[in-house]
Order: structure tokens, then C-alpha cells, then sequence
């Protein structure tokens, strides 16, 4: 390579060049290119720093008073059906006290809490590990609101996602669900063969100031707010009553509180 | 060059075999496509932003939707004539452009883009899915 004095000096002065011209040609390729266009946050939507929820799980008696609750959200996110197990689809769903709260390890426990059913849905952890191990950053968590939302659009279908959530909140879908919806809201999409999926806790319901439709379903037994506002009646229900999360150990900070 | 008749000949062969499309498909051009505006569209007169920039550019306005929508929980619109619009292709868009299979369809068809909106997204014109 010819290094005379004159080509290295030629080099940098090039390299220089081209370093200063990066904002310039930054500028020309932000999407904010057309400038009068913005987008902005409905003007009844609900804000929170964090979204949280409180179950009074001693309002339900049998898995029967869930059943409408889950109904809504099966309904309102067009949740397929599927007969065999290994392909279910779950946003929120009933569970057993035992499988809720497996590191709760009290013996001789009142047998009226063990035997309530209790209602279980992601926990839109304050540090969830899920948006981690996403690779396409297709599931993360939002700075706005602190929901741990996904854009099915980016998702592959890896399901590292799957493996990393500790509540098992997360279901693929292994075929096309469509055919397996009972009742097609058409005000809302479905999903495809091959990306996952969760509770979005109705980020588009908020948007139009709407609670979630479990809480609006639940009669009052599911509470919603923000956990960061000291006068919302989530932090009112957490100062009046002793409340549980799951698997709080692992340290994931999950933001749906159990009144037992 | 005794062989120049052959290759010649050779080389006409194949440049005939090789544009083999070109004549075979001549005169056969597929119409241009003629997407139908609905009545609700044509009633509305102007879509979000102009004619011809969503003509060209409608892809990347829903892409920049889909992030503002998922991302930064921001949902409206906001086009710069100051005119306010919900973000979403199923409740916006298709709100006008009730039939995908006269509007989007024709486009899409002619130039064989395949597009997976569709998959999720319903399209509200047809019945029961």
C-alpha cells in the first residue's frame, strides 16, 4: 500500500469528512422526516407509571364465579379453544392455591384459602425476565405505562419467553387459531400459527379509558390502578390489607397482588 | 474459421432459447390494476395524509403507526392538516376501505406482493371467518 505522507493525510481528512456528515445524513433518515405529522395519547386514556391489579381473592367461592371474568377476556382478545391440552391458549385462567403459591410451604393451612380457586394471569413484573430473553425484542416492557406487552409482529416463535417466565403466563400458538375462536371480535386482531402470546392487560382498553375487561367483569373483586400513585385504590387495598404475591423470591416483582 | 457457420448458429440458438419470456409473454402484459374506492372512502374524499403519499408510502405510515401504537402507548393520529385519527388498520383503515378484496387485493395481486397483515388483522368486508 502506497503510505506516503500525502495519502495518509488524505485518509484522515477523508475519515474526518465522513464522521462530521453523520448527523447530517442522520437527520435525513429519522421517520420524523415529515415534520407536521405526530402522534399523540387519546385524550381518555387511562395513565399510570405502573399498571398493577389487586385480587380479593376471598370474594370467589367456586371456579364458577371466574368463569364469566375469563369469558370477557376469552371474548374481547378472540382466545382460540382448542380441545387438546398442549395447544391451549391462556391469558387469564383459574388455578389452585398449590399451584399459585408454590413457595408458600405452610402446613395445616386454613382449608377454606387452600381450597379457593384462584385466578392467575401474567404478573407484568416490574423486572421480567421474559423481555430478556426475547431476541427480537418483540415482548418488552413499556416505559410509559409498565406493562410487559408483546408486537406479534416481531415475534419468531422462539419461545425462550416461554421458558424464561416463572408463572408459565405465556402460550404459543402451534396452529393457525382462527378456526378455534367461538366468537370473532372483529374490533380486534388474532393471532398467527407460530408467535406467542399474553395478557396485554387491555392496553387497548385503557387507551379508550376503559378498565381491563376482568376487572370490569369481576363486580369489584379485581381492582386496577396505579402502583406508583399513593391515592390510587390499588395502594389503598395494599395499606388495609395483608396481600401475597407469586413467586416473589425470584425477585421478578410482579405487579398482580392477592388479597387471601 | 471453418466452424463460423456453427457458431453462429450456436449463438442464434441461444439467443433466441435465452429470451424465451421476453417473446413468449409479448403482448401479453397483465392490465394495470384498478383498485375501487368504496362509497365511505369516496364520501370521506381524502384519506389520512395525501393521495399520493399513501399511494407510495402506506406501508412505511402503518409500520410507523404499529410503533407508536405498541411502543409508546400513543394511538392517535394526528395528519398535518391537524385532523385526529385512531391508529389501527382494522378500525380506521378498513373503516373506509371496506372491501380488501377490490382495494388492497388489486395492488397487492398485480405486483405479487404477499403481504401477512391478514393473518391477524380481520378483515371486517368478508363474513363469518
Amino acid at each position: 500500500m502506497d503510505s506516503s505522507r500525502r495519502s495518509v493525510l488524505k485518509f484522515f481528512g477523508l475519515t474526518a469528512l465522513g464522521l462530521a456528515s453523520r448527523p447530517v445524513f442522520n437527520a435525513f433518515a429519522t421517520e420524523h422526516g415529515h415534520s407536521a405529522m405526530h402522534f399523540e395519547k387519546g385524550a381518555k386514556a387511562l395513565k399510570a407509571k405502573q399498571w398493577a391489579m389487586v385480587i380479593d381473592t376471598r370474594k370467589f367461592e367456586s371456579a364458577d364465579e371466574l368463569e364469566p371474568i375469563i369469558e370477557a377476556c376469552n371474548k374481547a382478545h378472540n382466545i382460540p379453544q382448542f380441545e387438546n391440552k398442549n395447544h391451549e391458549i391462556k391469558w387469564i385462567w383459574e388455578t389452585e392455591y398449590h399451584n399459585a403459591f408454590p413457595q408458600s410451604p405452610n402446613r395445616f393451612l386454613s382449608e377454606e384459602a387452600e381450597q379457593r380457586p384462584y385466578l392467575v394471569l401474567c404478573n407484568h413484573c416490574e423486572n421480567p425476565p421474559c423481555c430478556r430473553a426475547c431476541p427480537t425484542q418483540a415482548t418488552f416492557k413499556r416505559e410509559s405505562d409498565g406493562i410487559v406487552i408483546m408486537d406479534f409482529h416481531r415475534c419468531i416463535g422462539c419461545r425462550f419467553c416461554m421458558a424464561a417466565c416463572p408463572f408459565g403466563s405465556r402460550s404459543f400458538n402451534f396452529r393457525d387459531p382462527r378456526p378455534f375462536i367461538p366468537e370473532l371480535n372483529k374490533d380486534y386482531p388474532t393471532r398467527m400459527k407460530g408467535v406467542v402470546e399474553k395478557c396485554n392487560f387491555c392496553a387497548e382498553r385503557l387507551a379508550k379509558g376503559l378498565e381491563p375487561a376482568c376487572v370490569e367483569a369481576s363486580e369489584g373483586a379485581i381492582v386496577f390502578g396505579d402502583l406508583y400513585d399513593p391515592e390510587s385504590e390499588v395502594r389503598k387495598l395494599l395499606r388495609e390489607n395483608y396481600t401475597i404475591r407469586r413467586k416473589q423470591s425470584l425477585g421478578t416483582e410482579p405487579c398482580v397482588y392477592y388479597i387471601v | 474459421m471453418n466452424d463460423k457457420k456453427y457458431i453462429l448458429g450456436g449463438l442464434l440458438i441461444f439467443i433466441v432459447l435465452f429470451a424465451f419470456p421476453f417473446w413468449f409473454n409479448l403482448g401479453k402484459a397483465a392490465p394495470a390494476p384498478n383498485p375501487v374506492l368504496s362509497e365511505k372512502a369516496k364520501a370521506a374524499g381524502k384519506c389520512v395524509m395525501p393521495t399520493e403519499f399513501m399511494r407510495a408510502e402506506h406501508m412505511k405510515l402503518l409500520g410507523m403507526w404499529r410503533r407508536s401504537v405498541v411502543r409508546h402507548a400513543k394511538r392517535e393520529f394526528i395528519n398535518p392538516e391537524g385532523k385526529q385519527y385512531t391508529m389501527s388498520l382494522q378500525n380506521t383503515c378498513l373503516n373506509c376501505h371496506d372491501n380488501k378484496a377490490k382495494f388492497c387485493d388489486k395492488c397487492h395481486d398485480y405486483a405479487s406482493v404477499d403481504v401477512y397483515c391478514w393473518d391477524c388483522h380481520i378483515d371486517k368486508s368478508k363474513g363469518e371467518e
